[in-house]
Formats: C-alpha cells, sequence, structure tokens
C-alpha cells in the first residue's frame, strides 16, 4: 500500500458517499421512488448482515458465529435491549470458540 | 420520556462505537504486520474510514496484489454507500457543510442507526457517525502501538456482534410485509451470489430483492 493508492480509495469512497447525498436533493422524487430509495437501503443491509453472519471468504463462516447471530437475533425478536442483544451475541460466540465449535 | 430515549440512544451508540473501536485496534495491528507504514495506516482510517474496506485492501497488498487492484476492490465494497446516501440523505441534512461533513461519517453502522430511529434520524445520525468515526481511529492507533499484543476480536466475538447489531436495528422495519419480503430476498440473492463473486458485489446483488417490492401496498 502507498499514499496514492489510500488516497485513491479515500477519495473515490468520498465521491460515492457525497454523490448519494446531493443526488437525492437533485431529484423530484415521487412517492413510489421515495419507498423504492427506502427498500433498496434495507435490502442492502439485510444482504450485508446475511452474508456478515454466514459467510468468511466465500464460505461458510462457521457455527460458532452463526450461533451467536442467533441468539442476538432471538434476544431482538424478545424485544431485549440494543446493548444486550450486541454483548449477547458475541458472548455466546466467543464462549462457542472457547469450547472448540470453529 | 424525551430524556429516557436520549439515555437509551447515547448508550447504544457507545455499544455499537466499542465493537468499532475493537475491531479498529484489530485493523492498526494487521496493518503493521503487513508492513504499512504508521502514518499510512493512521491517515487511512481517518481519510477513508471503511472498515470493510481497509481490511480488504491490506490484505489484497499482504498476499502480493498490486495496489490498484487493492484500490478497486476496495471501491466496490464501499460502492453500496451511494444507494445509502440517496435513503439516508434527508438524516443528513441539505445545507452544503452538512453534506460535506456527513459524507465522510456516512457508514454501514451510522445509515442503519438512522433509519432505526426515523423519528430522531438527523441526531441518530450524527452521534452515531462521529462516535464512531472517533473510537474507529482511536482504535487504529491503539492496534498500532499494540502490534501483535492485540488479540483477535473474533476470539471476543465481536464478528457476531456486527451482524446481530445491524439485525436488531433492522427488525422493527421488517414487520412491514413488503419490507420483509425484500430483506428476505435480499439476503438469499446475496447469499447464493457470494461463492461466485468478489467482496462488496454479494451485497449490491441484494438489490435484486427490490423485485418483490411489490406496488406499495404498506
Amino acid at each position: 500500500m502507498n499514499w496514492p493508492a489510500v488516497l485513491a480509495l479515500a477519495a473515490g469512497t468520498y465521491l460515492m458517499r457525497l454523490s448519494g447525498l446531493v443526488l437525492r436533493d437533485r431529484m423530484a422524487l415521487s412517492p413510489r421512488v421515495e419507498r423504492l430509495l427506502d427498500l433498496g437501503a434495507t435490502a442492502l443491509l439485510v444482504a450485508l448482515l446475511a452474508t456478515a453472519a454466514l459467510t468468511q471468504d466465500g464460505g461458510f463462516a462457521g457455527w460458532a458465529r452463526t450461533g451467536g447471530v442467533a441468539a442476538g437475533a432471538l434476544a431482538a425478536w424478545r424485544r431485549v435491549p440494543f446493548v444486550l442483544v450486541v454483548v449477547l451475541a458475541a458472548a455466546t460466540t466467543a464462549g462457542l470458540r472457547l469450547l472448540g465449535v470453529p | 420520556m424525551r430524556s429516557l430515549n436520549r439515555t437509551d440512544g447515547l448508550r447504544d451508540v457507545l455499544a455499537l462505537a466499542s465493537a468499532v473501536g475493537v475491531v479498529g485496534a484489530s485493523f492498526g495491528a494487521l496493518a503493521a504486520a503487513a508492513g504499512l507504514s504508521p502514518a499510512l495506516t493512521v491517515g487511512m482510517s481517518l481519510l477513508v474510514f471503511a472498515g470493510g474496506s481497509q481490511f480488504l485492501v491490506v490484505s489484497v497488498v499482504a498476499a502480493g496484489g498490486s495496489p490498484l487492484a487493492a484500490v478497486v476492490a476496495g471501491l466496490l465494497i464501499n460502492a453500496r454507500h451511494l444507494p445509502f446516501g440517496l435513503a439516508v440523505a434527508p438524516a443528513v441534512g441539505r445545507s452544503w457543510p452538512a453534506r460535506l461533513f456527513g459524507a465522510h461519517i456516512l457508514i454501514d453502522e451510522s445509515t442503519a442507526y438512522a433509519r432505526s430511529r426515523p423519528g430522531d434520524a438527523r441526531r441518530a445520525f450524527w452521534t452515531s457517525g462521529v462516535a464512531l468515526f472517533v473510537f474507529w481511529n482511536l482504535g487504529t492507533v491503539v492496534g498500532l502501538l499494540g502490534g501483535s499484543a492485540v488479540p483477535d476480536p473474533d476470539a471476543f466475538g465481536i464478528d457476531a456482534a456486527f451482524p446481530a447489531a445491524l439485525l436488531a436495528l433492522l427488525l422493527p422495519g421488517l414487520r412491514a410485509a413488503d419490507t420483509r419480503r425484500v430483506g428476505l430476498a435480499a439476503a438469499a440473492a446475496a447469499l447464493v451470489a457470494t461463492p461466485f463473486l468478489p467482496p462488496g458485489l454479494p451485497v449490491l446483488i441484494g438489490l435484486l430483492g427490490l423485485a418483490v417490492a411489490g406496488r406499495g401496498e404498506r
């Protein structure tokens, strides 16, 4: 890695972030398009959480991580406070790894 | 009630930010081990501020890839921030200072957090974004200084904390039938695509979930 590469990555990432913000106000949005933008963000976030929960380097992430996320999901579904959901997920995964679960 | 919400919000932001700080420390340690100079490592966390892409570019270069290939791979991961910007723009604000600063702290977690608090989205976006930025960069410095003494965050299950946090933030929204349908389709599409596509693209493939959005009977 060198400075030109870091600066190119930083500039490209920043411009993508900024263009989303600017474009939104440039467009006259029908309620239909506004709904699709909202659903699109949800689609991306759910896709992100699903791949982060289940996959690693293109394969299965292992039962320890999946188990931890499942514990967190159950807690979130039971409306356990956010902080506890996060701690429970991490602790479950850490515990499973301690027990030798991959 | 309002003050209670505010305290809750701050506690949630700190939980998210602490986890981000731990990952930041592991980034600092990894970058140091991969031979990046401290200035480059800190510069990357300050200027790029996107964990997934930072880990990826360091590992691509450490594995012998060219910096150009690393940058392209990193930008592919971060491409989702453009549609995030489209969706979260009202929470960021319309003034140019808000856009210019807000763009830099527009990341997965600040987007998800702002969207989980529709009545209070602006403050949610800015507090989470600023806190995550501070903790990510503090973490990076700690990791650089700690080097190989920094333990693997997987030992603490931090890798499970992030998807669980995202899920907890998204779950209330998923009670609407159309959102749930789109979310499930997005997850399925991204998972099916994962073995075949480079990092970043499967998440974008999740947009195919919009195909089942229907006409909008909320």
